[in-house]
Parts: C-alpha cells; structure tokens; sequence
C-alpha cells in the first residue's frame, strides 16, 4: 500500500504502507512530516474499512481531513488501487479549501495513472517520473 | 582534511544536489579535471598534499567554465570565495559543485550567497564554452538552444551533432580523430563512451536494432574516444565501411532544417527503419504497439530502465500505455539518441511531436498513409469531423483493398497502392504530395470514400419512406382521452418527413458536385475547398460507373459499419445514371455554372417545399389548439357546475 505525501510542505505516496513518493517543501523538517504522515496512515486505514465494501465513488477516494493537529491539517485520498495520498498542508494557509484539495488529489491521481501507463514503471518502484514531478513541484508551488 | 575524497560534504556548505546537478556537476568537474591534460590541475602540490587520488580541478579549465558562464568578473569572484576554492587554494569537488551551484544561482537571479544554493535551482548554464559537453549540459534545459551553439559546435566537432553528415566519407575518421585527439575529449565522452560499448557489444548480437543513423554516428563517437582506449578502434573500422554505404544516403536530407534541434529530425530512412521495426511488432500500422511490447522491444537497446521509462515518458504523447506510429518512432529516435550519447531533452522536441511526424512524412506507403489518416481522425483537429471519418473509412477500405486484390494484379494493386498514396496525403494534410499517377486512379479511392458519404446524404434525402413512430412525448398524454394522439399521429409522420430533408446537406452538395464532375484533374483543388460530403458525392457518381465491378463488392464488404452499405445499391444506382448523364464531357467553366444554376434552384424548390410542407404542419397544430382550448373551456364549465352541488 503506497502512499503518497503531500504537503504544502510535503507530498508522500504510499503503497504497502511505504512510500512511492516523497515531496516536501521546503525540505527541512522533513522528519516531522513524516512522522505525521504516518501516523496518519492509520487514519486513512481507519477509514478505508469504515467504508465497507468496494465503493468506487470518487467521493470515497477522497478521504478529506484525517486529522488537524496544531499546525497543520492533513488529508487524504485513496485511490481503487488501495494507494493512498497524502497530504500534509499548513494551517495557516486558510485559504485552501476542501475544493481545492479534492483538485488536487484529482490531479495526482490522474500523474499517477499516467506514471502506471508507462510499462517500464513497475507497481511499487519509487516513482522517477519528470512528469510527475514537475506537476506536483507546480502544485506544491501553488499552493505555498 | 579536506575529505575531498568523500566527494560529499567537505570545507564548504552542506550541499543538497539533485540527481541531474550531480550528474552535470560530476562530469563537468572531471572534464575540468582531465582537461589539464589528464591530471591535476595547477595546483599538483596541492593536489599532492590532499588526499592522494582526490581530483582537482584545474583552475585553468575552471576559470574558462566559470567565463563561460557570463556572470560579471565580481560575481565570479564572489563565487570562488564562497566556496571556498581561495581558502584551499583549488577547487576540489566541493568547492567546484558549491562554485557550480552558486553560478546557477547567480543566474537565476539570486543572490551569490551560500544560502541560495540551498533550494532547487536550475543547471548553470555555459556559453561558448569549449567543448560541446558543457553547452549540452548547460542545454539540458533547452535542448532546442540557438543556432549558435550549433555551428559552433559543427566546426568542432565536424557534424557530429548532424545525423546526416556531409562528406562524411572523407572526414568521417581522420578530421574528427586529430582535433579530438588535442583538445579534452575524453572527459565529455566519458559518459558516451559506455553506451558506444555496450552499442558495440549489442551490434554483434542484435544486429536489427541498428538503423543508419546508429552507424553513421559511431565511427565519430569512437574517434573520439581513442584516448579511452582500444575497444573504440575495433569497431571503428568496422562501421568505416558502413559508414560509407550510408552517408550517400544521408547526404540528401542535409542542409533543410529550420529547427535547431537537429537531431531530433527523423530522417526518411530512420523512418522507414522505424516504420519497418512497427511492422514487425504490430503488422498493423494504424493500431498500437502495446505497453509490454514495448518494453520488451526497447529493452533490447540494453539502455537502463529509467532512462527508457523517461523516453517513454516524453514520446507516448497521450498517456494510453502504447505506441501509435508516430509515438513509436519518436520513442525509437530517443533511443538512437540516447545510445549515440545525446542527453535526453526535457520534453519531446517539435520535431518527435506526433503531429509534426504526420505532417512531415506523407509517406508513399500505404501502411504509412493508413496510419496518418488513422492518427489524424483520433485527435479531434480541425478537419471537419465528416472528412476525418471518411478519410478513416477509405482508408480502411484502401488497406482492406489491396490485400484481397493481391491475387488479382500485381500492377494494379500497385497502381492503386501508389493512387491511395498520393490521394490520402493530399487530403490528410492539405498539402500537395507530389500528385503523380493517374487521376483515374486518384479518383478512385476517394470515389470509394465519397460514395459512403453521398450515400449518407441519399439517405437523408430519402427520408420519406421510413416514417417515424408516434412520438408519446407529445404531452397530450392526458388528453389522450380526446383522441387528440390520433390526430396527431397523422401529422407527425408528415412533420417529420418534412423536417427531415430541407437542413441537411443540400446546398453544399449540389455545388461541388458540379465542378467535381467538371474534370478529374479539378478534384484535388477543389476538394480541399469544399466541405465534406459533398465534395466527394460527385466523383463518386461520377466514378461508380467507372469503377471495375470487382471493386464494387468489395468496397461493400469492408464497410459493413457503414449504416449506409445497404444503401449503396441504390445509391450507386441513382447516382450512376444521374453521373453518367452529367458526366459527358463538357466545357467545364460553363457546365459548373450551369449546373450551379441548377442545383440553386433545386435547392430553392426542396426549401419551398419543405416550407410548404412546415406551414401546412402550423396551421394544422393551431388547429389543434383551438380545439384544445375549446374542450379544455367545456370541461371547466362542467367543474363548475359539479361544484356546488358538492358543496351543498
């Protein structure tokens, strides 16, 4: 279950439960967005087997706010393919709302499906993707 | 002391490079290394006296690379300051990719502070620098880079950046040995010499993997390279004489280009080779290659995996997991590049664009043709949607039509093998392909496209006969009472009929169909001129009676998704004696008018009477309505009068 990060500080994508992708900006206090993202993953567990049986709604991969903490809320996605986003955002930055989320896990979602259609990419490799990485470096820019 | 041998972390700042900048950094510090002549640079005391096998960088070579940077002197020598090259009195590999860093930031705008070079910043990027690995480098970002860093680099390098090198015969092995063998050309062909090794070892064991080009470039890669050793002699003398074979080849598609990417250009002969390699893997050159095809196929090139994932990346266009024609030829050019030692763009460079690769190759072949059209109608382009899907649907027939014509001639498939070529192109791009054979055979694939789409139109045209079912929907569902569906039921067949003809493709059609049936030789022009359909109803009422009788079944046969194969009998039928009657020959300027006249007013008539037909249609609707307020007046009486007896 590999997950993805992201924050406006950090992207992770996970699978397994261990990362495909990593992206944070900026970079220090990486260590911290990492524990908060994993713990998150328990959350995003949480809900995945709160959901029940297969729902495919796209409202369903998106899992919204997992938890807020002091600092900085988090958020996740999961995809049919059991890859879970994640996000991690900084609160002070309110001007980011629950549309704006759901948009962009839209779009990681759809460089992810694109990074799966490149056959030299095997599920569960470290996603090198130029691609994928200068969308998420315009997200994150976007968003900071 | 200086841990300059860890190469990491050292006197200077920490440093956080990606894995590009490493690559650029590294190879850009050994080129400045080796460039003293293979050895430490000025400072061998110094180099001494660190630890021993730690490479330095000549401050010869370093200070060119940093002019070459076109920063300010004062902010070079800020540079060399920070880091730290002044305090240790050389540059080893910290303080070359601390400078390096700070120069890229310098060039960014940022200020030269060791700070700056904290964050992501985009490669340093060199001019005129000396040998073409930095301007690659420092092109990394901007493969595309002027015009003058390619002359340039053709002077020095003699071509070695052209595919298609001009007199390469002669020059191909000895220019290119002596002034390679001076100036530092190992360190910049360190990084090419590994994959013209494995290139060399993969000839030997897959010797279809080897377009031209490949060899065209080898003997100037190994040349380059004797400084490396012996493994590039061998194989140099081998490709020698292939080289030869080959360059009369190349030498025509010189000197064309407008782009300064050369050599991202695909020549004709690669494009057959690719073309040929599609074949192989997918005889059918309008479908896909799949993903694990694909793989399996590129992995042969021996290229590693991320780099075939990146190439990957930049050439399937649309993200579907497989390779359409173009798509695989631009991915397969990649991978000539890659293995001649060329870093791979940030994106897919104009010329590898699949629209581009359409457009600039109206191949002759029909495999090529069926593709472009193919192509061409997927992506929703400006062509009218009918004339895409024509052009799909002749094309098919043409591919279809060929291969169970192959017992019948030989010449006249060819004939009409040639005839498709000429006549997709032309109506794909819109540009004229050299219009060659004859117009009878021009006109004859296209009659076969045209005539699925005239007989579309005789089918709107002929939309009398099958009359419509009542439509419930008429929301008299509650005076259905009334008896008012069996009123209308009559009216709606008629309204129907009526509504059907008048719109559709009337004006258009008449028009062309005149000046197409003028002259064969007028098809072309006007062809592109006219909108779709109709353009092509005429020729082929015009050509159905031509047409060989085999064709004719055939043509039915391969259109079985053609709602109007049915029709085509029929169609043929009309159109035929109504072609055969117009087609005698004429005049053409006064016939176009005349027949323009003609169909003007025939146009006028349908119009009139369609708006005879509508106007009939009204006023029995009002009918209707003043029926229906009349019993609706009534039924409300009635209420009124049920009503106060319930009441009381």
């Amino acid at each position: 279950m590999e997950w993805f990060l992201v924050t406006s500080a950090a992207v992770i994508l996970f699978l397994q439960n261990y990362p495909l992708y990593i992206r944070s900006v900026p970079t220090e206090n990486e260590l911290k967005f990492h524990y908060m993202v994993h713990t998150s993953l328990d959350v995003v567990d949480e809900k995945i087997s709160a959901m029940g049986k297969a729902l495919v709604d796209q409202r369903e991969l998106y899992l919204g706010l997992l938890y807020p903490t002091e600092d900085y809320k988090v958020y996740g996605y999961v995809t049919n393919s059991k890859v879970k986003f994640v996000m991690v955002v900084d609160s002070s930055n309110t001007a980011l709302r629950d549309n704006e989320i759901r948009s962009m896990f839209r779009k990681l979602h759809n460089s992810y499906t694109d990074v799966m259609c490149n056959p030299f990419y095997n599920p569960g490799d470290r996603i090198q993707s130029r691609a994928f990485d200068g969308m998420v470096t315009s997200m994150m820019i976007q968003v900071c | 002391m200086e841990a300059a041998a860890s190469g990491g972390c050292g006197s200077g700042p920490p440093l956080l490079l990606s894995e590009g900048e490493q690559q650029c950094y590294s190879e850009l510090f050994a080129r400045c290394a080796g460039a003293a002549g293979g050895g430490p640079g000025s400072g061998p005391p110094e180099a001494a006296r660190a630890a021993p096998g730690a490479a330095t960088a000549a401050s010869g070579p370093v200070a060119d690379l940093f002019r070459a940077s076109q920063l300010p002197a004062e902010t070079l020598h800020q540079i060399t300051e920070l880091c730290g090259a002044k305090r240790v009195g050389y540059f080893g590999p910290t303080q070359f990719y601390v400078a390096l860093k700070l120069i890229a930031a310098a060039q960014s705008g940022l200020p030269v502070r060791i700070e700056s070079i904290k964050c992501e910043l985009p490669l340093p990027r060199f001019m005129m620098s000396k040998t073409d690995a930095e301007i690659r480098f420092g092109n990394m970002a901007e493969l595309h880079g002027t015009k003058v860093q390619i002359p340039y680099l053709i002077t020095e390098k003699n071509t070695f950046k052209r595919m298609d090198d001009e007199d390469k015969q002669q020059e191909t092995q000895s220019p290119t040995m002596s002034p390679l063998a001076s100036p530092p050309s190992s360190p910049p062909h360190y990084q090419r010499i590994p994959l013209s090794h494995g290139y060399s070892k993969l000839r030997s064991s897959t010797e279809q993997m080897h377009p031209a080009p490949y060899e065209a470039r080898q003997p100037l890669v190994q040349p380059e390279g004797p400084s490396l050793g012996g493994p590039g002699a061998k194989p140099l003398r081998h490709q020698a004489s292939l080289i030869r074979s080959f360059s009369v080849e190349r030498e025509l598609q010189d000197n064309n280009s407008s782009y300064p990417d050369e050599p991202w250009r695909i020549t004709e002969e690669q494009r057959e080779y690719y073309v040929n390699q599609f074949r192989s893997l997918q005889p059918d050159p309008s479908s896909f290659i799949s993903g694990s095809v694909a793989k399996n196929f590129f992995t042969k090139s021996k290229l590693s995996i991320p780099e075939l994932s990146y190439i990957w990346e930049l050439s399937d266009a649309d993200c579907d997991g497989a390779l359409s024609l173009p798509e695989f030829c631009a991915a397969f050019h990649l991978i000539v590049a890659r293995k001649n030692g060329y870093p791979l763009p940030e994106g897919l460079p104009p010329t590898l664009q699949p629209e581009y690769l359409q457009a600039a190759f109206p191949k002759p072949k029909w495999e090529c043709a069926l593709f472009d059209s193919y192509s061409e109608s997927m992506p929703a382009n400006q062509q009218p949607r009918d004339l895409n899907r024509m052009e799909k649907l002749s094309v098919k027939d043409m591919a279809d039509f060929p291969v169970p014509t192959q017992d019948v001639t030989g010449d006249d498939k060819q004939a009409l093998k040639s005839a498709t070529d000429e006549a997709l192109p032309k109506d794909m791009s819109e540009d004229s392909a050299t219009p060659k054979d004859s117009n009878s055979l021009k006109a004859r694939p296209r009659s076969r496209s045209y005539s699925s789409t005239s007989i579309e139109e005789t089918m709107k045209r002929g939309e009398d006969p099958p009359t419509p079912p009542p439509r419930p929907q008429k929301t008299h569902s509650r005076a259905s009472s009334l008896d008012l569906n069996k009123v209308f039921q009559p009216s709606v067949p008629a309204s129907k009929s009526g509504l059907l003809p008048p719109p559709p493709a009337l004006p258009p059609r008449p028009c062309p169909s005149q000046s197409e049936q003028a002259s064969e030789a007028e098809l072309h022009p006007q062809l592109n001129r006219a909108p779709s359909q109709a353009a092509e109803s005429s020729p082929t009422k015009k050509d159905i009676p031509y047409s060989q009788p085999p064709s004719k079944p055939i043509r039915r046969k391969f259109r079985p998704e053609n709602q109007a194969t049915e029709n085509q009998e029929p169609a043929t039928a009309v159109g035929g004696p109504a072609s055969v009657a117009t087609v005698k020959p004429h005049p053409t300027v006064q016939k176009q008018s005349s027949k323009q006249k003609k169909a003007i007013q025939t146009a006028i008539r349908k119009n009139k009477e369609a708006n005879a037909v509508l106007a009939r249609l009204n006023s029995e609707l009002q009918q209707q309505l003043k029926e229906v307020h009349q019993e609706r007046i009534a039924l409300e009486n009635q209420l009124e009068q049920l009503r106060p007896v319930t009441v009381l």
